[in-house]
């Protein structure tokens, strides 16, 4: 038996507990969203504005992992207060300090405010946009400082590694998580625990554990927000599994577009290898793990678990036919466990907490929380984790806030680019793997897409088959020039050319691609086109009868023109005109000449008066 | 171990760890199909191989697809050969019409599936591939891109059978690109020309550029031959139109070599033909009788080197005889000089005097023969063969 770890055991289940932490603090948000708006420069401030003061060791200023309100970044959190800062910059940082640690004056143009009552709301979790969700994978995130595995250790944080190793036998855990409901958080919902059984009873070794961290739906960033906010839980999710299904060596799979993430995770890896949570006889017990990351080149099909495994063993990022499974023969050949990022970080949780625990979280069949990257025509973009089973419509209107400027609702895609749209009338579907999938939506990996009165149906279904054409692997031709064709088809239909039968075509190639293509990319790309088609085919025929775009978004189906009555003849428009296709003289209605007008739009937006319309 | 299963309704029992491909093939159930080749990996890229395997949640590649105790699967099933229309389809959608002209007509896996199929040529709005038509300025192997269907077996058979790593994939999706190391020119990739891509190739996307415009498969007759080469005795057919050999081609049931030759089996034939070649024996006129009476009679010539203008070496008059000079005699003549010769050195200086070479470049048959002349008709122990250097 080997020494014990130094982590204080705490009943206490309640995830958001900050007791352990220092009494004042000030969290600022330093993932990849924040950073990119200059939270770093607001954190070199905070610290420069308490040196000032000689606050220095009184409030510690600490780095922390994505609040997941990404539209009001860069956040600051005060503690123990929990003032919740947004869109702070580094001029803000005087007032913080001398008006909220220096005289406990809260800092109220900097707090949110309600969107409809405009009343500033000062705690974060009384915030629309935090009130449904439920954070467990995210629940270090703004919390710790990830680059220091001590902030992990108080937060309960390799625990359940330690009653894993001290008091449970691999086939123990494996029935701990089948008996959680589990299921894999990569989109596919397959039952981890099942998984892991089926690579711990593959007679053969070495055996490998992988994380698939290449998460590369279009705006979605879950893992990213994960690994960059709270590295460790992820680790300690993957040396259970290794131990569990008997494996010595890992891969965490990151995409190298990641470089906050890579780096946090090299800290965490050295820092849990320096504590002896990797590497031989991990904490003095008899079993060795140790973990590597490999970095992805870009590539979303890698994000296909069999192509990312030919990319961790140097071939071309081509995913390979299953049967065999991963399960059966992997890595070089090899029994290998793939999980999503998510899904690993699940597992501590279970393990400390137990089984039954998770298993009241969540849907029936579906326990658990789901997180969700939420962009698109919604008020507050950002980063959610909510119980399995809420219904969109919550997801959309109480923590997004709803479409902005009161416009209309027309759909929400999920699961990214291989999922399906979904109009109103669905708006009351729980949102869990099953509900999502009868739907004729997916879950996927957690790409939440909004899409307003604004949004051109037959041109969102194009953005996404161009993605799958994009990023197709070329290995298969039902994928390869299906996806090419469908594309054609799609810009035939918004170029005005389409016909009644190009209609048919489409569900002819969706069909083809659907049966005959080699991976999930292929067989699911068509998705978001026959959702498309299915729930809002009398905007793909007024594109193709009326030879009209009722969203007016299709630059070929489209003109811009002048209300003579409004115009007043400012000329903002005739001198911003990128063509010069405005034409008229001073105080004079002025004319848009058709042939020039490259139907960008800018017009329409500089003109004070409205009296520039699409038709 | 066997593993029984049901294909089409039929039982099947075979050796467990096969593939439905196999286990169809072992029991005579045709599987079309176009990325697998028997020698090389399974990598489930055309598609055309899908079946339906009951309970599977889609149809499945045959060629990769362990087979499983109890499986049902149906190789023929309407979705199967609907599936099947559609790939092809696709393929034809981005591939040049023009069998008419091409050089693989009648000898190629995609036409006899477009034909078998009833697929027909697909009109569209969309684009289709314009590369450059041999683009690679190599000696052998053609290249036309067009035509591709990615199917990866060059690449295969150049990494796994020859071990080279020339071919690969470059770019992804519909610009997917079959290229030569970093796309470079194939002699800058590593290649050593020993045609492995163009044998495996199943349609005219790589063929074989000494022979473009000689004939295609209905026009030439197969010969099959054991390569002069070396003694490794590698078969190939040896394809001859009008008497003539415009191509080599693999013999895939060649015992020794199978499908692999190397550049001088595959390419090295065009000496058969060359004017420079000896086709007859020449012997020193000093050593032959009645000279002028056999060049008078027309049996014999004096030997004038053909072809690239040479003039024998020693700028004479052809037509005046010295001792030195070549006469195209017949074989009898020859061999019985040599046979002289030999036993006269023998009697004059014992067997000791020979000492014999043989060579790597004779089959197994011919050196053994070769070693019976030298022990028991020359009588000497002397010999050694070029390959012992």
């Amino acid at each position: 038996m080997g020494e014990q770890t130094n982590v204080r055991i705490v009943e206490d289940a309640a995830l958001t507990s900050t007791k352990d932490l220092p009494s004042q603090w000030i969290a600022v948000c330093m993932g990849t969203g924040c950073v990119s708006s200059a939270s770093a420069e607001v954190r070199q401030a905070l610290i420069q504005e308490l040196e000032r003061h000689g606050l220095s060791s009184q409030v510690e200023v600490r780095r922390t992992g994505c609040f997941g309100f990404c539209a009001a970044g860069p956040i600051v959190v005060i503690h123990p207060d929990e003032t919740f800062y947004t869109r702070v910059t580094p001029a803000d940082v005087k007032d913080i300090v001398e008006q909220h640690i220096l005289a406990n004056r809260r800092v109220e143009r900097l707090m949110y405010r309600d969107p409809v009552t405009k009343v500033p709301i000062e705690k974060w979790y009384e915030i629309g946009f935090y009130s449904k969700q439920q954070r467990i994978v995210l629940h270090n995130c703004g919390i710790i400082d990830p680059e220091n595995i001590d902030h992990y250790l108080a937060r309960e944080g390799y625990q359940a590694l330690h009653k894993v190793l001290s008091e449970m036998t691999p086939d123990q855990v494996i029935d701990e998580v089948i008996r959680s409901g589990l299921r894999g958080r990569g989109g596919g919902g397959f039952p981890t625990g099942l998984k892991w059984k089926i690579t711990r009873q593959t007679p053969r070794w070495p055996k490998y554990v992988i994380c698939n961290a290449d998460e590369g739906d279009p705006g979605a960033f879950m893992d990213r927000s994960t690994l960059e906010g709270d590295p460790h839980s992820v680790i300690e999710g993957m040396i259970i599994a290794a131990y569990a299904i008997g494996a010595r060596y890992g891969y965490i799979y990151c995409r190298a577009e990641y470089p906050l993430a890579i780096h946090r995770l090299q800290v965490a890896l050295d820092q849990a290898r320096q504590r002896g949570f990797l590497g031989g006889n991990i904490r003095g017990f008899d079993f060795s793990f140790d973990l590597y990351i490999k970095e992805g080149a870009g590539a979303f099909v890698c994000g296909e678990e069999t192509a990312l495994m030919a990319s961790i063993q140097g071939d071309r990022g081509n995913p390979w036919p299953r049967p065999p499974y991963p399960a059966v023969s992997g890595l070089w050949g090899q029994p290998s466990n793939v999980n999503n990022v998510k899904s690993y970080a699940y597992v501590p949780h279970i393990i400390r907490l137990g089984a039954d625990w998770f298993k009241q979280l969540g849907a029936p069949d579906n326990p658990g929380t789901a997180i969700f990257a939420l962009t698109g025509m919604v008020n507050n973009t950002g980063l959610i984790e909510v119980p399995m089973g809420i219904t969109l419509r919550e997801i959309i209107y109480d923590i997004g806030g709803g479409i902005p400027d009161g416009r209309k609702f027309k759909a929400v895609q999920t699961g990214g680019p291989l999922g399906g749209c979904l109009p109103e009338a669905y708006l009351d579907t729980p949102v869990d793997f099953d509900s999502l999938c009868a739907a004729g939506a997916v879950m996927g990996s957690g790409g939440m897409i909004v899409a307003d009165e604004t949004t051109c149906m037959v041109e969102f279904a194009k953005y996404f088959m161009r993605f799958a054409c994009d990023e197709s692997c070329g290995k298969c031709p039902p994928c390869r020039i299906g996806s090419t064709r469908m594309l054609e088809t799609l810009e035939c239909i918004t170029a005005g050319l389409g016909t009644l039968e190009d209609l048919d075509y489409l569900r002819y190639l969706a069909n083809g691609m659907q049966k005959g293509s080699l991976c999930a990319l292929g067989q699911l790309a068509p998705s978001p086109v026959m959702s498309a088609l299915r729930h809002f085919e009398d905007e793909f025929r007024a594109h193709i009868e009326e030879r009209r775009c009722p969203a007016g978004k299709c630059h070929a189906l489209i003109t811009y023109e002048i209300i003579a009555d409004l115009c007043t003849g400012c000329m903002v428009c005739a001198r911003n005109c990128p063509t010069n296709a405005i034409r008229g003289e001073k105080r004079q209605p002025h004319v848009i000449d058709p042939a020039l007008c490259e139907r960008c739009g800018l017009c329409k937006e500089l003109c004070k008066f409205d009296a520039i319309v699409v038709r | 171990m066997t593993v029984t299963l049901t294909i089409n309704g039929q039982k099947v029992t075979t050796a467990e760890g096969s593939t439905i491909l196999e286990a169809a093939r072992s029991a005579g159930i045709y599987i079309p199909t176009l990325c697998h080749h028997p020698d090389l990996s399974n990598v489930g890229a055309c598609r055309i191989c899908v079946v339906e395997v009951v309970g599977a949640r889609n149809l499945q590649t045959a060629c990769t697809t362990p087979i499983a105790e109890g499986m049902v699967v149906y190789t023929d099933s309407e979705i199967v050969r609907a599936t099947r229309r559609f790939v092809l389809e696709m393929l034809l959608s981005d591939h040049p019409n023009d069998c008419m002209t091409c050089e693989v007509s009648g000898d190629c896996e995609l036409q006899d599936l477009v034909y078998d199929y009833g697929v027909k040529w697909p009109e569209h709005k969309g684009k289709r591939h314009n590369w450059e038509i041999d683009p690679d300025p190599n000696p052998f192997v053609f290249i036309d891109r067009n035509k591709c269907i990615l199917c990866g077996r060059c690449v295969r058979a150049c990494a796994e059978i020859q071990n080279r790593d020339v071919w690969n994939f470059a770019h992804r999706g519909f610009r997917t690109k079959l290229v030569a190391g970093a796309d470079q020119f194939m002699l800058d990739a590593r290649c050593e020309s020993c045609g492995q891509c163009v044998a495996y190739c199943p349609v005219g996307a790589l063929y074989d550029k000494m022979s473009l415009g000689k004939g295609r498969a209905n026009q030439v007759q197969k010969v099959r031959t054991t390569c002069s080469y070396c003694g490794v005795g590698c078969n190939f057919d040896l394809n001859v139109r009008d008497g003539r050999i415009v191509r080599v081609t693999s013999a895939p049931d060649a015992p020794v070599n199978g499908m692999a030759l190397c550049v001088k089996g595959r390419y090295g034939y065009d000496y058969v033909h060359h004017p420079d070649r000896l086709t007859a024996p020449l012997v020193r006129a000093r050593w032959l009788q009645g000279v002028e009476e056999k060049l008078k009679g027309g049996e014999w010539q004096v030997f004038v080197p053909q072809g690239n203008g040479r003039d024998g070496g020693d700028g004479s008059d052809h037509l005046t005889v010295t001792p030195d000079t070549f006469i195209q005699t017949d074989w009898d003549t020859a061999l019985d000089v040599v046979a002289r010769k030999f036993a006269e050195e023998k009697r004059l200086h014992g067997s000791g005097a020979f000492g014999m070479l043989a060579s790597a470049k004779c089959t197994n048959e011919e050196n053994y023969l070769f070693n019976k002349f030298a022990r028991q008709i020359l009588g000497t122990n002397t010999i050694d063969h070029c390959a012992r250097l």
